[in-house]
């Protein structure tokens, strides 16, 4: 569905209309990033990073196709075959640096989309269904991503493999068993190692599949927007294209100059030295950790220290999951009826004095050594995240006073807008 | 409902966190964790020598690549392997095909008599590796007091600050100070172990392999001073563990340069296309 002023798509070229009448595949790209979607005018740059994320997406599966051409998902030799691609195969040096960096902005991407979804309450009716498919796209992710970090074969690559299956075996009665059947043996070994290369190759066009499906539903209502009012009249919005495309063009620019300064410059800075050792299961790493992107899990993970009628390490385990579920529930716990934060103002106070402090110093405690004083801070930050989404949320959002919002969009940018009407120059001459 | 079951579910992990945060508090109060000599003398890799690959323009010094080579051939090759370089790579440190071929002949590969079919050597070819001083793991621990020597292929990258800490390592063994005799007696270097400050534990197996001034005779006529050598040679296994580096960096600014191009171009289509985007008041 679009708005009732979305322009039709009519083909002028012969084969165009050809095309449109047997396959209307330009028409359904002309109504998802052409002139035929309107778009809220008001868009600021944290809009970007949805386009950004799918870029991510397809940077990394194009990279990681060809890696796959070179790689050898065998215990035995992985190790030696990516140094093979990083000495012997033209430009391997700079695929895997681009694909094992790309991981780490896509998740930069992803986080920051995900946040600003948070803070413009994204996830509010009519847009539940993106926002629990976003969930569904993170958790894939965060299982490719860590399968693809126990392919080089490295000591880490071992061991976090050890440690997140081993997670499993919290799971009273069944948890060792599962863990086996995980793993294919007792400890991460060849069946391992290939069940992760195959599902690593799969998992990425599944995400594929979801973010087609978290595209389609955001085009049922249309993006949202910093005021957070809906859509009401044609001067709210501009067609995606020309006006978002050059926008997200600029910004694509800018994430691939930091990028690849990133490859070319920094290639190890994200990752860990102990994973340019080859896998030993006689030699456990001083600290185990996993990569940074996982840093604020792993610290809710490891904050339970203490066995309180079940086992700590269950604790850790349910916390860790229940950190990301609980982001399924978000659209039910945050009932207030103003969207952006930009008019809560204990929501605000609360987003930006709580919240992101707190994920700073989870993030800090996850990748800081298992050791005091790093484990009481994650305690705290911990207990703070919970209280957070399923208490102050949904209490403030019954207490809190909003401020004003603005009538419509057009009054947001423009001051008035009551006689406002597009400018007879609105359309760009392209 | 859902908003009642979350607050409780909420209030639930809060009470368990919050408990084990005081749990741990009791724990670190009543019993503090005791320094370990690792905390107290442990020092992070030396900062002031600099190598020429680093930096955002860095090249390699061909010259002390090969005069770190040489180090690793004299010196570290008689335990160290470097199995993921080939002799034909050294064609990078600017050798020609002749003394590529020459050098690897130098070396003994492991072979197949072709006569017999028994396990022999061989001179080696470009396009061998270099060969393990050790037939296997078992005997490289049973020549090393059960201490492996680790492949140096990798080494600069699998340390943080890889090329400084290779350089520390050589340069650093010392005697323990009185203050680590006195406030941790148990680590002090035992039996076939060697006090070095800048190693993980402070206590390696590995004697110090460079210990006098000249020797390696260097042929570019270059003072072989223990410095000198270990700088050398850490500039040497910056090259094993990246051979790609400086190509990597000299990659870099072109790509950038493009980018910021398009980026420019970009702001500006981004600027004349949003210009007619104001909607204008009907005043």
């Amino acid at each position: 569905m679009s708005f009732p002023w979305a322009k039709n798509y009519e083909p002028v070229n012969p084969v165009m209309k050809f095309m449109d009448e047997k396959l209307p595949l330009p028409r359904l790209v002309y109504n998802a990033v052409g002139a035929g979607y309107p778009v809220p005018r008001n868009l600021s740059y944290f809009w970007n990073f949805g386009i950004l994320a799918g870029f991510c997406l397809v940077l990394q599966i194009v990279t990681g196709v060809v890696l796959a051409m070179h790689y050898a998902a065998n215990s035995g030799i992985a190790f030696n075959s990516v140094e093979h691609i990083m000495r012997d195969v033209n430009w391997g040096w700079m695929l895997r640096y681009m694909h094992a960096n790309g991981a780490s902005f896509f998740f930069l991407v992803i986080y920051i989309h995900i946040f600003r979804g948070f803070f413009y309450s994204s996830y509010k009716a009519p847009r539940e269904m993106i926002w629990l498919l976003g969930v569904v796209i993170f958790l894939l992710t965060m299982a490719t991503a860590f399968m693809g970090y126990v392919l080089p074969w490295g000591q880490m690559s071992f061991w976090g493999a050890k440690v997140i299956t081993g997670l499993f075996s919290a799971i009273p009665l069944v948890g060792e068993p599962i863990q086996i059947w995980l793993l294919g043996g007792f400890a991460p070994d060849n069946a391992a190692l290939n069940r992760f290369f195959s599902l690593h190759f799969m998992l990425p066009f599944v995400i594929l599949g979801v973010v087609i499906l978290h595209i389609w539903a955001l085009h049922i209502p249309g993006s949202s927007n910093p005021t957070g009012v809906e859509v009401k009249q044609e001067s709210d919005t501009l067609p995606f294209h020309p006006y978002y495309t050059a926008k997200d063009g600029f910004g694509l620019g800018v994430f691939l100059l930091i990028y690849f300064a990133f490859v070319f410059f920094f290639p190890n800075m994200l990752g860990h030295p102990d994973n340019y050792i080859e896998a030993n299961p006689l030699s456990t790493p001083a600290h185990i950790v996993p990569e940074w992107y996982f840093y604020p899990f792993y610290a809710i993970l490891r904050a339970f220290t203490f066995d309180f009628i079940i086992p700590a390490k269950l604790w850790g385990v349910l916390a860790m999951f229940s950190a990301i579920l609980v982001w399924f529930f978000l659209p039910w716990l945050d009932k207030s009826p103003v969207r952006s934060g930009h008019y809560r103002p204990m929501f605000r106070k609360f987003f930006w004095f709580g919240l992101i402090p707190c994920m700073a110093v989870l993030f800090y405690c996850g990748g800081a050594p298992a050791e005091e004083p790093f484990v009481m801070i994650s305690q705290i930050a911990t207990a703070y995240y919970f209280l957070h989404f399923l208490v102050i949320l949904p209490i403030i959002s019954s207490i809190e006073r909003p401020e004003p919002l603005p009538f419509s969009i057009t009054e947001a940018v423009l001051g008035s807008d009551k006689k406002a009407v597009l400018g007879e120059n609105a359309e760009p001459a392209v | 409902m859902i908003r009642l079951v979350g607050i409780l579910v909420g209030l639930g992990f809060t009470f368990v966190v919050l408990l084990t945060f005081l749990v741990g508090a009791y724990t670190a109060a009543t019993e503090p964790a005791a320094e370990t000599a690792e905390h107290a003398f442990h020092l992070s890799p030396k900062e002031d020598v600099h190598f020429s690959f680093e930096g955002p323009v860095g090249h390699w010094d061909i010259a002390q690549l090969q005069r770190g080579y040489k180090v690793y051939k004299e010196v570290c090759s008689a335990c160290h392997s470097l199995k993921q370089v080939a002799f034909r790579n050294l064609a990078d440190l600017g050798y020609s095909e002749a003394q590529v071929k020459a050098e690897a002949a130098a070396w003994r590969v492991p072979g197949i008599d072709p006569n017999t079919g028994e396990a022999t050597t061989r001179p080696g070819l470009p396009t061998d590796s270099f060969p393990s001083p050790y037939p296997n793991s078992v005997a490289a621990a049973a020549a090393n007091n059960n201490a492996i020597p680790p492949d140096l292929s990798l080494m600069t990258k699998a340390r943080h600050e890889g090329s400084h800490y290779v350089y520390s390592l050589l340069t650093g063994y010392q005697e323990p100070s009185t203050e680590l005799a006195e406030r941790f007696p148990e680590a002090l270097p035992g039996p076939g172990l060697h006090h070095n400050p800048y190693f993980a534990n402070l206590n390696l197996a590995m004697a110090p392999p460079l210990t006098t001034d000249g020797q390696v005779t260097f042929d570019d006529g270059t003072a072989a001073t223990v410095d000198q050598m270990s700088q050398d040679v850490a500039a040497f296994l910056t090259w094993t563990a990246e051979p790609k580096l400086v190509k990597r960096k000299q990659t870099g600014w072109p790509v950038l340069g493009f980018l910021l191009f398009a980026t420019i171009l970009a702001w500006f289509a981004k600027k004349s296309v949003w210009a007619n985007a104001k909607p204008r008041r009907e005043d």
